[in-house]
């Protein structure tokens, strides 16, 4: 049985019954019946749960081990993805994977954050975190696919970018800059999807896209639930206070035009069914790219900066 | 090492660290503890005489100190922060936070720009307001800069921005982290235009402006002693698990390993700006300068 958050928690008794159910069964009909019952009980109660989650609730299951992340994507919704390394400069930074990838015979070249699943992955792929070079290798790719011609694709999802004194020595700050600046400037269509967490300016690097999608349980915030409520209260237990003040999640942001779309979840979120979220995201990705399609070079590029150039929010 | 660090405790002070003493006649250095005569402060432009140590400046006081007497104009409508998010902290709206943040600061805001002389060079020059929410990053900050950068263009001039200060405005959440987008959209169409950016950042300037705008001039210059990076001091030990050296992620630091240009005394910036607007926009009359910036390819 998976792990259930606390949230889930009326979900036990019935995914306990599930589990006897399978142990005992033989190809019996009627006990055959009864799983589907009770698949369909389970369902039920996991729509009416995720349909409220709090949005503390909702940086949980965005975090979740068990949610799939770049690489899974990959591998499920594309073809032919060939990994690309290096920023050609100091490392390869494993806290972020891109390379070209076919999605429904089109080809586009694909960025994204990469979450290790247990300790060892984490160590390798510092939880997702990444350093200058891992933006350095991400610019390097958005400028091959400007000049190769193929849309660019980034999946986000990253806690934040890494603030340790080597990043500062190796210029974080300037990287991160310089990659929002380069993808801003691309003369090719982008996407961006944010699968999970997106943290901060470490995730916005990869993230100023034309089309800005957002998994249904997936998160978009300036600080860290925990960081804000550290600064906010100097208490980083808050951080449930912090994560509903700061208005994070896919609904509230899409609310305030600040997304072009959510990207549903299946039910119970993307960890209960990976074959079915890939297979959506894969959706998303291909009607965004057919609506940019559409768009000359020029509007296109008129259209990305006036979306980043107007946002308002304030009085005047 | 503790020692040192005992010594030197208040490296890269905040402002309320600062004591002013009864009647504001003396002020202690927030770095070497000196007591330093406040008149006598003024007249370093506010630079410990001791150890150097170059004290946040309001706005007022960056332009005062850097543009040709007499020569700035403030520009741009009056504009204000709104509370999209309706934030309530403690019971403290964000509304009621902003009103306070004026009363502090005497500023409407955490950057003000305008047209001004600076060694007889037209710019457009633009400043942080730290006293105002730690020169945070709000969507009229974000707005402001890039109607700087516009009016850089616009005008034909060079662009310099000073910046100091602690990054985004958490009670706007998203839309603060945005910023970030906005104003390097606007520079990026700047950068087209020929015209230089310098880039001058005070102790302390963090995340959401050097991981934006701040970082990519064409000239990043640092205050001596200046904090300068990605990440706040606090929030690297607390990833290192350990003490950070005194001058990690200084200006002297980042010019070392390669991500400023200068490190420049505040008494010698007027004339160092000047010197490179000269070469850059004033004495850049080449004809193939004037025609590539007039028809870009
Ligand atoms: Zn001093």
């Amino acid at each position: 049985m998976s792990s259930l958050f606390d949230f889930e928690h009326e979900l036990q008794p019935l995914e306990r019954e599930l589990e006897s159910l399978r142990k005992r069964r033989d190809a019996n009909g009627a006990e055959a019946d009864q799983e589907e019952r009770l698949k369909g009980a389970i369902d039920d109660r996991l729509r009416e749960v995720y349909s409220r989650l709090t949005p503390w609730e909702k940086v949980q299951v965005a975090r979740h081990r068990a949610r799939p992340y770049t690489l899974d994507y990959l591998q499920l919704a594309f073809t032919d993805f060939v990994e690309l390394h290096g920023d050609r400069a100091y490392a390869d930074d494993r806290a972020i994977v891109g390379g070209p990838a076919v999605l429904d015979g089109y080809a586009m070249m694909v960025i994204g954050h990469q979450k290790g699943r247990d300790t060892r992955e984490n160590v390798d792929r510092n939880f997702g975190m990444p350093h200058p070079e891992g933006y350095r290798k991400a610019e390097r790719l958005m400028a091959q696919a400007e000049r190769l011609k193929i849309p660019v694709v980034t999946f986000v999802d990253t806690p934040g970018a890494n603030a340790g004194l080597m990043d500062e020595e190796r210029g974080q700050a300037e990287a991160i800059a310089s990659s929002i600046s380069t993808m801003l400037a691309l003369r090719v269509p982008t996407v961006a999807v944010v699968i999970g967490e997106g943290g901060s300016g470490g995730a916005l690097a990869i993230a100023v896209a034309d089309r800005l999608l957002m998994l249904e349980h997936s998160t978009f915030t300036v600080a860290s639930p925990e960081a804000a409520a550290a600064i906010l209260w100097r208490d980083s237990a808050m951080a449930p206070d912090a994560a509903a003040s700061m208005r994070i999640t896919a609904q509230d942001l899409y609310g305030m035009g600040l997304i072009d779309d959510i990207v549903p979840e299946p039910v119970g979120g993307a960890h209960r069914n990976v074959e079915a979220v890939a297979a959506e995201v894969g959706r998303a990705i291909r009607s965004s790219l057919d609506a940019l399609d559409r768009l000359s070079v020029d509007d296109l590029m008129r259209q990305r900066y006036t979306k980043y150039r107007d946002i308002r929010f304030y009085g005047e | 090492m503790k020692e040192i660090f005992k010594r030197h405790p208040r490296y890269g002070a905040a402002p309320q660290d600062f004591e002013a003493l009864p009647d504001n006649l003396w002020i202690r250095c927030p770095r070497c503890r000196e007591l330093l005569y406040s008149k006598e402060l003024e007249q370093t432009q506010r630079v410990c005489s001791k150890c150097k140590y170059h004290f946040q400046l309001t706005a007022q006081e960056r332009i005062d100190l850097t543009v040709d007497a007499g020569t700035f104009e403030l520009l741009g409508p009056s504009m204000h922060s709104v509370d999209p998010l309706h934030f309530e902290s403690r019971g403290e709206s964000y509304s009621d936070k902003l009103a306070q943040y004026k009363d502090q600061s005497e500023a409407d805001e955490s950057f003000i720009y305008g047209a001004a002389r600076i060694d007889d060079q037209a710019v457009v020059l633009g400043a942080t307001e730290f006293k105002f929410a730690g020169g945070s990053m709000g969507a009229v900050f974000g707005e402001r800069v890039a109607r700087a950068i516009e009016e850089a263009e616009l005008r034909g001039v060079g662009l310099v921005i000073f910046s100091s200060g602690g990054g985004a405005r958490m009670q706007e959440g998203t839309i603060s982290l945005l910023q970030m987008a906005k104003t390097v959209a606007a520079l990026d169409r700047f950068k087209e235009s020929g015209l230089p950016f310098i880039s001058v950042m005070a102790d302390p300037c963090l995340g959401g402006m050097t991981a934006s705008y701040a970082m990519l001039g064409d000239v990043n210059i640092g205050e001596p002693g200046a904090y300068i990076g990605f990440a706040g001091r606090r929030v690297i030990e607390q990833t290192m698990r350990q003490k950070l050296p005194q001058d990690a992620a200084t200006s002297e630091f980042l010019l070392q390993h390669g991500m400023i240009d200068m490190v420049v005394p505040r008494v010698e910036l007027s004339s160092v700006i000047g010197r490179l607007l000269r070469a850059y926009v004033t004495c850049n009359q080449s004809s193939i300068r004037r025609r590539l910036v007039e028809q870009p390819v």
